[in-house]
């Protein structure tokens, strides 16, 4: 039988996406329902003085915070229980939710309606005023104090990176259905659990009263991990209150007012070097927005913070990193979570190091990029599938990057890279604590697999079934996938942070061993008729010689690292200071590529995307709010925006993940901003932040060109 | 959604004489054509229009043709039927140009040249080729018709001297003597709305028209007087900084814009030498 | 109000200002059509009406009186494309796939790379960078 792992086999849900019968959220439809609205605060920070509801409200059902079982119960369950699902008082930021409608009929839901009086009270805005600090973290290796007063050059600098919105094509919507005297939630997410989890707390039920049920999703990049635990909330309080099933689907101004954001931030880089180029001593600064709540700001930042040397070795190194309060709506998950924005910075000023020494970049990162023995600023010690100079060299050869870059000198041209590298799946001890468990059932044609991963466009389910059907031995196409529903699958945990494939698929592929062991030499179909139902759970087990520190923040902060450089190619427009993407030469080494089309797919949607954070994707931000909500002003790459971009996959498997594999999902969008500013630096433009619009291009070509 | 469309009252017409008899009798009314931009004002919920009159099966407002010195566009002519047209490719290439910077192609499938200018954008993308072009709006009501020279029709920030009871019939174009040429900065490569857009004649009298960087779109005589008179490129951008008027909004900044708009001046003036 | 659905002629009575969008989706059943932005700028409602991609929700149903539509459900699974797109990871989460699909049927058969990328450009995709789809359409 030919192997399905390392083959582009059929996509479980190709067919049905393309013959449009795939059901999304807004694609389905409950007898009797109702559509919800959210009344939201305008201002940013203040108090509900007077709500005017300006409308007959005969046929409506409202509901505010009084709806909700208890004060102790306003809180979404996250990290911190700061957040509420409703205002009761306090307004923190623009979008806040207020009040709750619903109506059988859309157009009365739209034209009732709210008048709110506010007192207005003076809003934190500017992170670095903000006298709040959500969460402190600090990590240090050797003595950096003293090593950096051995280095023969100190180089400095400051970046920042702006907000940055997910857009998903399908915008955040839910269904709540209220049954057997509890709720049922359908919706699209990444994380069925966390808004189970959320919809316990806040109802005051028990975990068998509520249902929740992921429909297919029109992607998510980490903007529907933590979100549609508030979204559930709402719907479920007025289907609750109304006792008829509620649809909230967000129109996508909505979508962008209100929901979470990439986090925007600021570094400071203090760095010595020794004049042939070798990193001595490394001192990092970190803040980041959080914006009004929580959330998952610290572990946005605690991934940030461990990714903010890069892929480097330097013996003495300190950081210190901050996420701070704002008012302005959450900023939240999204792809790379943290690690972007401080590589970002770190590879910037990378590239200013190496012009400050009058070295080639390629060859500073060489000399510095971490090898298999070297120790990473958490003190963990790089094995065997540690990449980055392959990663390094194959970038700098496929791309012909010395040639290029000797080439464009003096022209409209540039050319820059950026090496990097991602943790796959939780920080530290975070897999510990999520003990996720996944479950294989034998069945008549071969295997069922039940887990609460999600697939929202990165191939979860073909993933899945791949490594399922290869460990087994049976054919790809006779494993089946139960669609996630908390009252089907165990919790696998949260489909985020590239866990998909190595640890839930890691935990897949056990239990597919085990029941290998189990059948002997019959087929799934012979057991089951012979000895009834086999259904094997396993959960997830940390391999002994990880350990992590959490209070130190030393020690192993992931099981395995994927390697990556990106070179990107730029012209530069001089009436206009548009810079255009020509060229992304883009390497990843991911351990193994279970399926080799899909993770190119990965590998270019998040290197597109991170492209538009680079230099397009502007989110203004005008008295707490974001001022151009809507797809004409908040502007995405289009095709003829996307650089052209070669794709290189590289295989140097960890022994923790499903056949080698380790995690995509997320790497792709690390490297390609500070690849493509480093090509505007190779124009001579001394651009430090991003969006690199054609605006701030301007300012830079005026002063330093 | 933001506005409930059960709210909305929409007449048919099913001819001109029809059309125009209703915008007397029951006006006011938006004429509504392609719809790319009435939809989406309705959908963003800033428009209080409620009452409109579906004028898109009008056929006597389609047509492209040129005779007797004068390029003649129908009210309804759409951007892919511009950029499919040969005739406009050889009247008025600039408008070929424009239109392919249009939305995307589902765009100009379904936007109209009078829309456009019934619109008003400053940022309108076709507006400152028919303002370099010395385009005439003909107008048409139960009064007759009035021919108005498209560089006389507004009269501020989305404001025309189109009145309620009247519809656009056409476009008139005299021929062009000269070089045409047309620029559009927007925010993207595609898909987008300019942040600067310039089309502009090189030829006896030279002609430039720049949206974007006012409240309407604009033409700058006296920068043209300028480049006619024999002035340099610099001091031709010289005048032209301080005829022209740009805002910062979410889309781009003044300072953007101003700077830009003087380096399409030049970028136009050494490409057309 | 008559029209040409997917080739059978249609009865729908609706609202002359409700969008085209919401009629096939609602009224016709036909979920395939995806509403992505509402303003026009995502391409992922996109039908043809006459032959000619144009987006569903700047439509109003008036508009297409006696016109020939076409959604992804007109296909019926039959175009090459549909089976590329599958095979090529065209579509990930399948949310802009049906209207990147009817846009791309537009183009004609074997467009250039040129073609395709000036013919999708009103086609928003936040999944694939592109890439994908391209290869899907020219290995189709």
């Amino acid at each position: 039988m030919t192997p399905a792992v390392g083959r582009s086999v059929s996509r479980k849900d190709g067919m049905a996406k393309t013959l449009g019968t795939a059901k999304y959220i807004d694609d389905l439809s409950f007898p009797g329902m109702l559509y919800g609205r959210t009344i939201r605060a305008t201002i940013p920070k203040g108090r509900v003085r007077a709500i005017h509801l300006d409308f007959d409200p005969a046929g409506f059902t409202i509901v505010d915070y009084r709806d909700i079982p208890g004060p102790q119960c306003n809180f979404v369950a996250l990290i911190e229980a700061d957040q509420p699902f409703l205002v009761s008082d306090e307004i923190n930021h623009v979008a806040e939710p207020i009040l709750l409608l619903a109506h059988e009929d859309r157009d009365a839901l739209l034209a009732a309606e709210v008048r709110i009086e506010y007192d207005e009270a003076e809003p934190v805005l500017d992170p670095e005023q903000s006298p709040t600090v959500f969460k402190h973290l600090r990590i240090r290796k050797g003595d950096p104090e003293a090593a950096m007063a051995t280095a023969d050059v100190i180089v400095e600098g400051t970046y920042r990176t702006g907000h940055q919105e997910h857009v998903y094509i399908e915008t955040n919507g839910v269904i709540a259905v209220p049954e057997n005297n509890g709720i049922t939630v359908y919706g699209s997410m990444q994380c069925p659990y966390y808004v189970h989890k959320a919809l316990k707390a806040l109802l005051v039920l028990p975990d068998e009263r509520v249902r929740v049920v992921q429909t297919e999703t029109g992607g998510g990049f980490g903007g529907k991990e933590e979100y549609p635990n508030i979204l559930a909330g709402h719907a479920s309080l007025l289907a609750r209150k109304s006792g008829r099933p509620v649809k909230m689907v967000y129109d996508r101004v909505e979508d962008m007012i209100a929901t979470t954001k990439r986090h925007p931030s600021i570094i400071r880089h203090r760095t010595g070097v020794m004049k042939d180029g070798r990193l001595v001593a490394m001192e990092i600064d970190v803040l980041m927005d959080g914006g009004a709540y929580v959330t998952l700001s610290p572990v946005v930042l605690s991934r940030g913070c461990i990714h903010a040397a890069g892929p480097y070795r330097c013996d003495h190194t300190r950081i210190d990193g901050r996420a701070v309060m704002t008012n302005t709506p959450p900023n939240g998950a999204f792809r790379g979570f943290g690690a972007p924005q401080t590589q970002f910075a770190t590879e910037v000023h990378m590239d200013r190091i190496a012009e400050t020494l009058g070295m080639d970049p390629a060859a500073l990162r060489e000399l510095n990029a971490l090898r298999p023995g070297d120790t990473s600023a958490t003190g963990q010690v790089m094995g065997e599938d540690c990449s980055a100079v392959e990663a390094l060299r194959a970038g700098v050869e496929r791309s012909d990057y010395h040639r290029k870059r000797a080439e464009y000198a003096g022209s409209n041209r540039g050319i820059g890279l950026s090496l990097f590298f991602h943790g796959s799946g939780f920080t530290g001890s975070g897999e510990i604590y999520l003990a996720s468990k996944a479950t294989l059932e034998a069945t008549e044609t071969g295997a069922r697999i039940r887990v609460a991963s999600v697939e929202m466009g990165q191939g979860t389910r073909t993933m899945h079934a791949q490594i399922v059907a290869d460990a087994l031995g049976i054919p790809y196409e006779n494993v089946e996938i139960v669609q996630p529903d908390t009252h089907q699958v165990p919790d696998s945990g949260p489909t985020v942070a590239s866990r998909t494939c190595m640890v839930v698929g890691k935990i897949l592929q056990r239990c597919a061993e085990e029941m290998r062991e189990r059948l002997g030499e019959m087929t799934p179909g012979e057991y089951v008729r012979e000895h009834g139902p086999l259904s094997i759970t396993k959960q997830f087990e940390k391999p002994e010689e990880i350990s992590w520190d959490d209070t130190e923040y030393t020690g192993d902060a992931y099981a395995a690292y994927g390697w990556g450089c990106d070179v990107a190619e730029v012209e530069l427009d001089p009436v206009t200071y548009e810079v255009k993407p020509l060229h992304l030469t883009i390497v990843h080494e991911i351990g193994k590529a279970i399926h080799p089309s899909m993770v190119v797919g990965q590998i270019e949607g998040g290197s597109a995307q991170g492209v538009g954070w680079a230099l397009n994707e502007n989110v203004v931000m005008k008295n707490g709010g974001m001022a151009n909500p809507t797809l004409t002003n908040y502007t995405i790459p289009t095709t003829l925006d996307a650089p052209r971009m070669d794709v290189i996959v590289l295989e140097n498997p960890s022994g923790y993940g499903p056949f080698g594999a380790k995690g995509v999902g997320e790497m792709p969008i690390d490297g390609p901003a500070p690849a493509v500013v480093n090509a505007i630096r190779h124009l001579g433009l001394d651009v430090r932040s991003i969006p690199a619009i054609p605006e701030t291009i301007m300012e830079v070509a005026c002063t330093s060109r | 959604m933001k506005t409930a469309t059960t709210t909305l009252d929409l007449r048919p017409a099913r001819t001109l004489d029809e059309a125009l008899r209703i915008l007397a009798d029951d006006g006011p009314r938006v004429p509504l054509a392609g719809c790319t931009d009435v939809f989406v004002n309705l959908h963003f919920g800033t428009t209080s229009d409620h009452r409109f009159i579906n004028i898109w099966g009008l056929d006597e407002l389609r047509g492209i043709s040129a005779d007797g010195g004068v390029l003649r566009l129908g009210a309804l002519t759409t951007y892919t039927e511009m950029i499919r047209s040969d005739v406009v490719r050889e009247w008025l290439p600039a408008m070929v140009a424009a239109s392919r910077e249009v939305g995307g192609v589902q765009i100009q499938n379904r936007g109209t040249l009078a829309g456009n200018i019934a619109n008003g954008s400053p940022a309108a993308d076709s507006l400152p080729v028919l303002a370099v072009a010395d385009a005439v709006v003909i107008l048409r009501s139960l009064d007759g018709e009035r021919r108005v020279p498209v560089n006389e029709l507004y009269t501020g920030y989305r404001a025309t001297v189109i009145r309620p009871d009247e519809l656009i019939l056409a476009v008139e174009v005299p021929r062009v003597e000269g070089t045409q040429w047309f620029r559009k900065v927007g925010t993207r490569a595609a898909q987008a709305i300019s942040k600067v857009v310039m089309a502009a004649v090189r030829g006896p009298e030279p002609r430039i028209a720049f949206g974007s960087v006012a409240a309407t779109v604009v033409r700058v005589p006296e920068t043209e007087r300028c480049l006619a008179a024999g002035g340099s490129i610099d001091e031709a951008q010289r005048v032209l900084e301080g005829e022209i008027t740009p805002i910062d909004d979410v889309r781009s900044t003044a300072a953007y814009r101003l700077r830009v708009a003087g380096n399409l001046l030049r970028q136009w003036w050494r490409e057309t030498e | 109000m008559h029209f040409t659905l997917n080739g059978a002629e249609t009865e729908v009575d609706a609202h002359p200002m409700k969008r085209l969008l919401d009629v096939l989706r609602e009224e016709c059943g036909l979920t395939g059509t995806k509403e992505g932005c509402g303003e026009g700028e995502c391409g992922a409602c996109t039908v043809l009406v006459d032959g000619l991609p144009v987006v569903s929700c700047l439509v109003p149903f008036a508009q297409a009186a006696d016109a020939e539509v076409t959604t992804i459900e007109g296909l019926g699974g039959t175009h090459p494309y549909q089976h590329a797109f599958a095979e090529f990871s065209g579509a990930q989460c399948g949310i802009c796939t049906p209207g990147m699909i009817l846009a791309a049927i537009a183009l004609g058969p074997d467009p250039s790379l040129d073609d395709i990328r000036t013919g999708l450009a009103g086609n928003l995709c936040r999944c694939t960078g592109y890439e994908a789809i391209y290869r899907a359409i020219q290995n189709a």
